[in-house]
């Protein structure tokens, strides 16, 4: 197991996931996708929806691999929830991140939300929020790489990479080769109560 | 960010943001059927307008609106104003009526700052719409919003500026925020409409004055023809109209001598026939429209950036 602190004078730090355990995991949930939404079937094809920053190459890693695994190309796409958030009026004004739909729209398709991290289901309510706004999916189903509870509203993960338990003082970093340095995925002590979720 | 009064002094950073905002805006409700976002809710902004305007008044409403604010309009002819109310009074009452947000076009130079001085100990923003001759901030951003859409980063392009120079808030909002973001302004006008005390402007080495328009058309990224406003002169000029036409006005001979890939632009409203020609206005390179459109987008943003985060009215910041 790897050391809980990495020194003295650093924060502690404990990594939950490597880098191969990211891209196993991604397989892992790239099956069950295939599995549960019958891709390749005469089904129509699920969209993945990445929320920004990291849920957005996450979605498109998942979709590379389901069509590596299944053959059938899977439509990907980004959706930025910022102007959704219930928070905004805690923070100052954040920058809005890219939302680009797949060409098909997500009328009446089954829509798999992807984010990095679940933590208080905020960030998800918001993205069904904005969704509303696009359209009516078939139906909407989840995507998280951790699920590190604390959840705030009634809402659950169908597919889930790994089930941290953790404190509300620590905070989960997913590092992912598109924005950061490489693929990891982190538990520090976090300086503030806020935790993981942006 | 609490108000936004000037394009004088934004830094480039705080431009670059709004004008982002404002594209990621325009592609979240591209093609929506429902164009309504639930960012503003339970804000209020309130427009006054002691100015006529189409474009400007219609599309603050529009951007409040897209985005879930409570938009009221006041007008001077409609209001306490017209009692002799005073402005301070006037825009007090509507801060202590719960606007969150006071936009203001005002025929007085410096209106919009005043405002925002009376308004110091509230949480009440204010958006300058327009004030005389001094500055149209959201104007300029939506020209910038245009041209990075057409020409992509400004660093380096030249924008030549047409008209009547000297009345023109249009211009000197553009003077600081094109500069500001890298590119060169040419301004172009009679003698008598370019403004006499320009030192400071042209100290940056950015902007530049010239009196023949023919001699900058060919190196122009952009033109953009300015409002000859005639309710602001009081006195003679130019000659004629007619004459003012030929030696300043867009025609189609004159739009041939810009490169392929040069915008025209204009802030409306236009007089077709003396500042630029028909054909010159609703050709393929006028961005004309798209201005008007992106003016709701900008809009939009200036009002994410200033009310999203800000503590409702009424209670302390």
């Amino acid at each position: 197991m790897a050391p809980r602190t990495r020194g003295a004078t650093g924060p502690a730090e404990r990594e939950l996931l490597s880098a191969g355990d990211v891209a196993r995991t991604v397989a892992r949930i790239a099956h069950q996708i295939i599995e549960k939404t019958a891709v390749g079937s005469s089904e129509p094809t699920p969209v993945l929806l990445g929320i920004p920053t990291r849920g957005a190459p996450l979605a498109a890693r998942l979709a590379e691999r389901i069509t590596e695994f299944s053959g059938t190309q899977v439509p990907y796409g980004s959706i930025d929830v910022t102007l959704y958030r219930d928070d905004l009026r805690r923070r100052p004004p954040r920058p809005l991140e890219l939302t680009q739909l797949p060409e098909g729209g997500i009328e009446d398709r089954i829509v798999i939300l992807v984010d990095d991290v679940l933590f208080s289901g905020r960030t998800i309510r918001s993205a069904l929020d904005a969704l509303r706004d696009i359209g009516r999916p078939r139906a909407v189903q989840l995507a998280v790489l951790v699920d590190r509870g604390h959840r705030e509203l009634p809402i659950r993960a169908d597919y889930v990479g790994k089930n941290v338990p953790t404190s509300r003082r620590e905070e989960v970093a997913v590092l992912l080769s598109e924005v950061d340095d490489r693929d990891a995925v982190l538990l520090r002590a976090a300086a503030d109560e806020s935790g993981g979720e942006r | 960010m609490k108000h936004l009064l000037s394009t004088e002094g934004l830094d480039r950073d705080t431009a670059t943001a709004l004008l982002d905002t404002a594209d990621e805006l325009k592609r979240t409700l591209l093609g929506r059927e429902v164009r309504k976002l639930p960012t503003l809710r339970g804000r209020t902004v309130i427009t006054m307008f002691y100015e006529n305007s189409t474009r400007t008044r219609v599309s603050f409403e529009l951007a409040g609106k897209w985005m879930s604010a409570d938009v009221v309009n006041v007008s001077a002819g409609g209001s306490s104003v017209g009692k002799g109310e005073s402005l301070r009074d006037t825009v007090l009452t509507l801060s202590a009526a719960g606007a969150d947000c006071v936009i203001v076009r005002h025929p007085a130079s410096g209106a919009a700052q005043r405002l925002a001085a009376w308004l110091a100990d509230t949480p009440t923003s204010v958006v300058n719409a327009g004030d005389g001759m001094h500055e149209h901030p959201t104007q300029a951003l939506l020209d910038a919003a245009t041209l990075r859409e057409r020409l992509g980063p400004l660093e380096g392009r030249r924008v030549v500026i047409v008209g009547d120079v000297l009345h023109s808030r249009v211009a000197r909002s553009n003077v600081h925020l094109l500069t500001t973001l890298g590119a060169e302004v040419v301004l172009v006008g009679p003698p008598t409409l370019v403004p006499t005390a320009l030192t400071s402007w042209l100290e940056s080495n950015r902007v530049r004055v010239s009196f023949d328009l023919d001699a900058e058309l060919p190196t122009a990224d952009a033109v953009m023809m300015l409002r000859v406003q005639a309710e602001r002169m009081h006195g003679a000029f130019f000659p004629s109209a007619r004459e003012y036409s030929i030696s300043y006005g867009l025609n189609a001979a004159r739009a041939a001598l810009l490169p392929e890939h040069a915008v025209v632009m204009h802030p409306g409203p236009m007089l077709r026939g003396m500042e630029i020609a028909d054909s010159v206005a609703d050709a393929a390179n006028s961005a004309i429209v798209e201005q008007v459109r992106n003016g709701v987008h900008v809009r939009m943003a200036v009002l994410y950036h200033l009310l999203a985060a800000q503590s409702p009215a009424g209670e302390v910041a």
